[in-house]
């Protein structure tokens, strides 16, 4: 009996955020109809407009060429960013001579370096992946540097003492201390990764959702099939992000997240 | 009679581990801070030292520099004839707190130090280990599911895993309650008289030091010297209510200027 | 933990003055050995940074892009930490508008663009919507995390001196969360700063990244386009620092013990 009662307000509270979506959608489709311009579609238009593109078979394509971009660009930032911000966390004097450099380089809008990466590589997708590598390269590579520093000396002073030589040491202490907050750095990267490419998209490139978003406005005011690449870009945002974070569920790697 | 005993090691022992004339001065932001001042003091094989002090004194660092992670600025450290250079797996380290790699498992932090092994004889003594400090069951199980006092017996059982000739223990009991520090003394203790293995122990507790130790060596405020060196002549298991034991302890207690009373 | 014995005094100037050094010889020797016409060398930038000044043209932009994030990050600020904080104090209400909120949030800015024109126009309030989504987000999310983190014993101990629910909020709650709920200002803060000048290479004719675009556009000034670049880093910079000042403030201060 009582449990029975749990059980349905259990259900009612999970059908809660439910209702609210339902509530948020109903108004958007009232909100619309008083809106004078009409260009604005409702939810279904929304639906209608994502409907299109699968039937065009523009959907797949697109999600497939900006996930190839971040893709590159973020592997190709991994691959140079971490191994070098971890050798310059380790070694002190290089830290302090490139941080002044990097200092500067970081908060430069990856966007910004757009006329150059059109001047370096033309239009196309060797300038979206370069600026996609270049807002993922200056965090990835502090997130090392701060994730070396931030190693508890007791873990290195263990390590020495079980008489291991230094490439092991690396392996067995340096790697697995750095990894947890690594993964919370990827993480991070990886949203401003896809935020970039989108912009990128807009710009420097014809193929993708974020020429989807402004050529579906361009020509003709196809707003239904703009909401519908923004949706489509929340959503593929979220799986990445998702993904990220059960890596951070990893047993061997929960440790660095509950200090205290 | 006096309590003061010679700084050497009986004749009938061989000494273990020396420590000649060493001082230690530390240099930061200009200023030197004089930490430990002439330290003299032998060790013999297989005895239990306590290094008492109040905080702060120097004494962890003179662990540390027994340990090979310090080195003296002047003076030397020699451990069997051979002067300390660096860290060695004879002499392992077991740290205040938080030593275990959170991200090894119970096995993995025992056999860190067993890579060399052949698989059969590395599994083999872990787990000899595991059932030695009374982790059965906890083989698989990560540090942050662990007790204080669990987490501790680990670290002991990954130093005494690589069968070091000696054990440096850096108030190893001090973040536990003082049920489970109780009965952490009782099992090192038990460990300590199973392998014979040369122990120095770094504590601010006075009852700990006389319970544990063959002898106390008690230091000053810094810059740190020996003021004293009390033997422990008092057979195992000790008796902690036995008047020998309490006029040791209240002799250490005016030696260090305590008023005896709450 | 670093590898090496604390540097003397000289290496604090020596090392960067170095690197920065070396890295400005690269610049300009890979320009004249490659002998590119477009790309300009480091002397040629500081020519271009000297005319923007002296035409008064970086002012005004410097000023525009700074009005902008003002406004929108203020706006984002004044809205997304009283919800925040409401969200963290109800977690009934956060797991009902949670769903919601992490749809939205992934969404690039920049894929607004096309419907912050349909509302704003072209325009300054175009570009300072788009801030504001920017920062909205990740200042909610700050919020809500800063709260349900503050350890429940701050709470009973605020109930156990009979504090009223607001005197909770206002004296307990968000002293204790304010670390948290500052660095999630502070990240915000860097994402506006990324998202305006994206915005303004899109939605206006103003500002450091009209500046970057136009110079591109018209008559390709690569000079002015790295120097209008290397302003946008150090204005990002100058912003940041002025961030971290802030957390270091005594009354703040306690909750950064784990980073220094």
């Amino acid at each position: 009996m009582a449990d029975e009662h749990a059980a349905r307000t259990n259900i009612r509270v999970q059908l809660r955020p439910i209702a609210f979506i339902a509530v948020l959608l109903v108004l958007w489709s009232i909100g619309i109809r008083r809106e004078p311009s009409h260009l604005l579609p409702g939810p279904w238009g929304v639906v209608g407009g994502i409907a299109d593109l699968v039937r065009h078979g523009l959907l797949l394509k697109y999600v497939v060429a900006s996930l190839f971009r971040v893709t590159w660009g973020f592997v190709l930032a991994v691959v140079l960013a971490i191994p070098l911000g971890l050798a310059v966390g380790w070694y002190r004097r290089a830290e302090m001579a490139l941080n002044p450099i990097l200092q500067i380089l970081r908060p430069i809008s990856p966007l910004a370096w757009i006329p150059i990466a059109i001047l370096w590589f033309g239009v196309g997708d060797l300038a979206a992946i370069f600026l996609i590598f270049v807002g993922c390269f200056f965090p990835l590579m502090l997130t090392a540097i701060n994730a070396v520093q931030s190693i508890p000396a007791v873990y290195v002073n263990a390590g020495r003492n079980f008489g291991l030589s230094s490439a092991a040491l690396v392996y067995r202490v340096l790697y697995p201390a750095v990894v947890p907050n690594l993964i919370v750095g990827l993480r991070i990267t990886l949203g401003i990764a896809w935020l970039v490419v989108v912009a990128a998209e807009m710009i420097a490139v014809s193929s993708g959702l974020g020429f989807l978003i402004i050529d579906a406005r361009n020509a003709g005011n196809r707003y239904d099939l703009v909401l519908a690449g923004m949706l489509i870009i929340g959503v593929i945002g979220l799986l990445l992000d998702m993904g990220m974070r059960s890596l951070e569920k990893v047993k061997s790697f929960r440790w660095g997240y509950s200090e205290d | 009679m006096s309590l003061t005993q010679p700084v050497s090691v009986p004749a009938a022992v061989t000494t273990k581990l020396s420590v000649e004339h060493v001082s230690m001065v530390f240099e930061r932001d200009g200023k030197s801070t004089h930490v430990l001042n002439d330290i003299n003091l032998e060790v013999g094989d297989g005895e239990f030292v306590c290094l008492l002090g109040p905080s702060g004194c120097g004494k962890s660092t003179l662990l540390n520099a027994m340990a090979g992670f310090l080195s003296p600025t002047t003076g030397e450290i020699k451990v069997s004839g051979e002067v300390v250079r660096k860290p060695d797996p004879r002499r392992i380290f077991v740290f205040q707190e938080r030593g275990v790699f959170p991200w090894l498992t119970v096995e993995g932090n025992i056999g860190f130090g067993l890579s060399k092994l052949p698989r059969a004889e590395r599994e083999q003594r872990i787990a000899h280990y595991v059932k030695m400090v009374g982790l059965e069951g906890f083989e698989k199980t990560y540090p942050q599911e662990l007790s204080g006092g669990m987490k501790q017996r680990l670290e002991v059982a990954r130093a005494l895993a690589v069968n070091p000739d000696m054990l440096l223990l850096d108030e190893p009991f001090g973040a536990l309650d003082s049920i489970t520090r109780l009965i952490m003394r009782g099992e090192l203790l038990r460990i300590w008289e199973a392998e014979r293995k040369t122990i120095v122990f770094v504590t601010h507790d006075i009852d700990e030091a006389v319970q544990l130790a063959d002898r106390v060596v008690v230091m000053s405020a810094r810059p740190a010297i020996i003021q004293q060196i009390v033997n422990i002549d008092i057979a195992h298991p000790r008796d902690i209510s036995s008047p020998r034991y309490l006029e040791l302890r209240d002799g250490i207690f005016q030696q260090i200027g305590l008023a005896h009373k709450v | 933990m670093n590898s090496l014995s604390e540097p003397r005094k000289w290496e604090r100037f020596f090392w960067p003055i170095l690197a920065s050094a070396l890295l400005l010889a690269l610049w300009y020797y890979s320009v004249r050995w490659t002998g590119t016409k477009v790309f300009p060398s480091p002397r040629e930038v500081g020519k271009g940074m000297g005319e923007l000044l002296r035409h008064h043209v970086l002012w005004r932009d410097i000023v525009d892009s700074l009005r902008r994030v003002a406004a929108g990050f203020g706006a984002a600020v004044v809205l997304g930490v009283p919800l925040g904080l409401t969200l963290g104090w109800y977690p009934a209400a956060n797991q009902v508008v949670n769903p919601v909120m992490q749809i939205l949030r992934p969404i690039s800015p920049i894929a607004w663009i096309p419907v912050a024109i349909i509302f704003f126009g072209v325009g300054d309030r175009a570009a300072m919507f788009l801030i504001f989504l920017g920062a909205f987000f990740p200042i909610v999310v700050a919020c809500v995390s800063g709260v349900s983190n503050v350890p429940s014993v701050f709470r009973r101990a605020g109930r156990n001196f009979g504090l009223t629910a607001p005197q909770l909020l206002a004296k307990v709650l968000l002293p204790a969360a304010l670390p948290q709920i500052l660095m999630g200002l502070r990240i915000a803060l860097g994402i506006a700063w990324l998202v305006v000048v994206a915005a303004e290479m899109i939605a206006v004719d103003s500002g450091l990244g009209y500046l970057v675009i136009d110079s591109r556009n018209s008559g390709k000034r690569y000079d002015l386009v790295v120097a209008a670049i290397l302003m946008i880093g150090v204005i990002g910079l100058v912003l940041d620092l002025a961030f971290r000042r802030l957390e270091k403030l005594r009354s703040v201060r306690w909750g950064f013990r784990f980073e220094s």
